[in-house]
């Protein structure tokens, strides 16, 4: 039999979840009604007023071809950051893995940019390219590559993805080692004295045995990219050159704090949380039934 | 089929040496059973010899072949891993199949190889199923079949029953022994189970510390032991042992004298070669074991057929067993004549 706690009464129960339940709902429910509620009406420029709309707002948005192409950059983005991300992560974690000696150096070591929030990462990132004293454009000139991410749009985005794909290697270092160390070593020994080298075991054995972290991996990197890089784009591009940059939770808040489009600032939110409440189902849905090899 | 070769291996760890050399020429069709205690370096050796550790000096020779530098899937051999060590992903014919996969063997011959092993192991009804869907027994069979389908030259098993209850342990080492027979293939077998190394052996390597204490037929090493170690590792309830004084007229020479439980027998008080009291007498069905506490203080097993008369306990007894099944050992442990 399972031994429960239980309370007697009910005050002392309530006022142990108090806290939690006072900041969700001062910091989520109430900003998430609020997004929903202003979503259906048009404010004037000074905020005086308020006109309702119905689903006007949502109407509008999705005939934008700004909008429309803000989507596409999100897509972008966030399959460059994830793929990157964990396409370096995996790589680090496959060579540390197979280290005896230091590994715990290594680890210590590249666990420290997660240490770094992603605004001042973005900072780093951007005077390492700044085009007047940027040090990497200063090699690249020398090189003779003009680079110029304020003008050039692809430079944008590249520097952008790696200045967010970087802070997240870390994070998914960190559970790809682990995968990889919970993969039994008989097992790769096993498959050695089959006759497979390296890249035939990694191929066969090792990455379909680390599917579960992986497809974890995909699903937390793909939130991460879609909402957590604010930091990383505002101090890099602003969104730009252009509109370049501009993925979906950017769009959000130029629109309606630099732009003073507060309704359909809020309807971008709106449709920004039934994208999370998407990706939040579809992690738990994994979380309960795991992928099974 | 092959045969194979240790010599002088040795196995240092850093500066740490836990193999000090062991020698043994291993001979086609062979089965060698190496058992030892845990720590005792026996897994260390069967991993060399599968090419998972490197050798620190010594040679290794699979067929007349040094394969000291050899990678572990270059030396045609199979092993069998205390913890099965199947592929979790995969079904019980791609398990037994991967290898042949991966040598590009011919589908129809894949096929072909998988069916006659699983028949052999009894486990075509499980082709399908996943690792995770059959019991211990079975996965210990879809090993020895994944083993077996590619048709090595060496078997080595790590210590392969470990993991099974008691009944299943002893059916799958007849199994094992039945299969080894009618392949013929060379066998290494690592164990720290002296009723599995009696029984599968057709010579054994019983390891002490990182030596090979004694190499020898399951027989004569019990009848022979060559060390105090072996003597008392090898046959079970284990060898008492005790010193010269409480038995009379030894050698100076004779630091320790060891005497099996079956070779002993009970005399009447004061007579035989040692006396003690019956502190108290276990029955077991067939046989009765005896423990006496001789007059040194040191503690005798005896043991004696489950008919014979049992004396009171705390009666003092006496102690006798034939001159020629006395072991004695010197002050390091080596057998006297």
């Amino acid at each position: 039999m399972e031994k429960r706690v239980t309370f007697k009464g009910w005050l002392l129960p309530l006022l142990l979840l108090l806290p939690q339940v006072i900041i969700t709902a001062v910091f989520f429910f109430y900003p998430a009604g609020q997004a929903i509620y202003q979503s259906l009406f048009i404010p004037d420029p000074f905020g005086l007023s308020m006109r309702f709309v119905g689903l006007g707002n949502f109407e509008f948005l999705l005939s934008d071809p700004y909008y429309r192409a803000s989507f596409v950059t999100t897509a972008v983005f966030s399959i460059l950051v994830t793929v990157v991300s964990m396409g370096a992560a995996l790589y680090l974690a496959v060579l540390a893995d197979r280290l005896i000696k230091g590994s715990g150096t290594y680890r210590t070591l590249l666990i420290w940019p997660y240490a770094v929030a992603p605004a001042v990462a973005g900072v780093l990132w951007m005077f390492m390219f700044n085009t007047r004293v940027g040090v990497v454009s200063w090699y690249l000139g020398l090189l003779g590559y003009d680079w110029n991410h304020v003008l050039n749009e692809g430079e944008a985005m590249g520097l952008v993805v790696v200045a967010s794909a970087w802070g997240r290697v870390s994070y998914n270092f960190l559970f790809f080692l682990a995968g990889l160390q919970a993969i039994p070593r008989s097992v790769i020994e096993a498959a050695a004295i089959d006759g497979a080298h390296f890249w035939t075991r990694f191929r066969t054995i090792v990455f379909p045995l680390l599917s579960p972290t992986t497809f974890f991996l995909l699903v937390v990197n793909i939130v991460y990219a879609f909402f957590e890089t604010f930091g990383v784009i505002h101090t890099i591009t602003a969104g730009g050159p252009q509109q370049a940059t501009t993925i979906l939770v950017y769009k959000v808040y130029a629109d309606g704090f630099v732009g003073q489009d507060l309704g359909s600032s809020a309807a971008q939110s709106v449709i920004l949380l039934l994208v999370v409440g998407l990706l939040t189902i579809i992690q738990f849905k994994f979380i309960e039934r795991r992928v099974h090899y | 089929m092959a045969t194979l070769t240790l010599t002088s291996v040795k196995k240092s760890f850093g500066p740490t040496e836990v193999i000090h050399g062991v020698d043994i020429d291993i001979a086609e069709g062979e089965f060698i059973v190496i058992v030892g205690p845990s720590g005792c370096g026996k897994s260390t050796l069967l991993r060399m010899v599968a090419g998972l550790e490197t050798v620190s000096g010594g040679t290794i020779a699979i067929d007349g072949r040094t394969v000291n530098d050899v990678e572990p899937m270059d030396r045609d051999i199979a092993m069998v891993f205390q913890n099965y060590a199947l592929y979790p992903h995969m079904s019980v014919f791609e398990n037994m199949a991967y290898g042949l996969k991966i040598a590009k063997t011919p589908k129809a011959e894949i096929d072909a190889r998988v069916a006659v092993a699983a028949k052999m192991l009894q486990l075509e009804p499980y082709l399908q199923r996943k690792p995770r869907e059959l019991s211990g027994g079975q996965r210990q069979r879809v090993a020895m079949g994944r083993a077996i389908v590619r048709k090595p030259s060496v078997f080595l098993f790590d210590e392969p029953l470990s993991n099974l209850d008691a009944k299943l342990r002893v059916q799958m080492r007849l199994e094992i022994k039945a299969l080894q027979k009618e392949l013929g293939i060379t066998s290494l077998y690592v164990t720290h189970d002296q009723v599995e190394a009696m029984t599968l052996a057709d010579r054994m390597i019983v390891m002490n510390a990182g030596r090979a204490d004694q190499i020898g037929t399951p027989l004569d090493v019990y009848e022979n032991p060559a060390t105090e170690f072996v003597a008392g590792f090898i046959g079970s309830p284990a060898t008492n042992f005790f010193s010269p004084s409480a038995a009379f007229g030894r050698a100076p020479t004779v630091a320790r004298i060891g005497v099996r439980p079956e070779h002993a027998q009970l005399a009447a008080p004061g007579q035989g070669r040692a006396q003690g009291k019956l502190l108290f007498a276990e029955a077991l069905g067939a046989e009765t074991l005896l423990h006496i506490r001789l007059n040194t203080g040191e503690m005798f097993t005896l043991r004696q057929d489950g008919t014979a008369p049992v004396p009171v306990e705390g009666a003092d007894c006496g102690i006798d067993w034939p001159a020629e099944r006395e072991l004695d050992f010197d002050a390091e442990g080596r057998r006297l004549p």
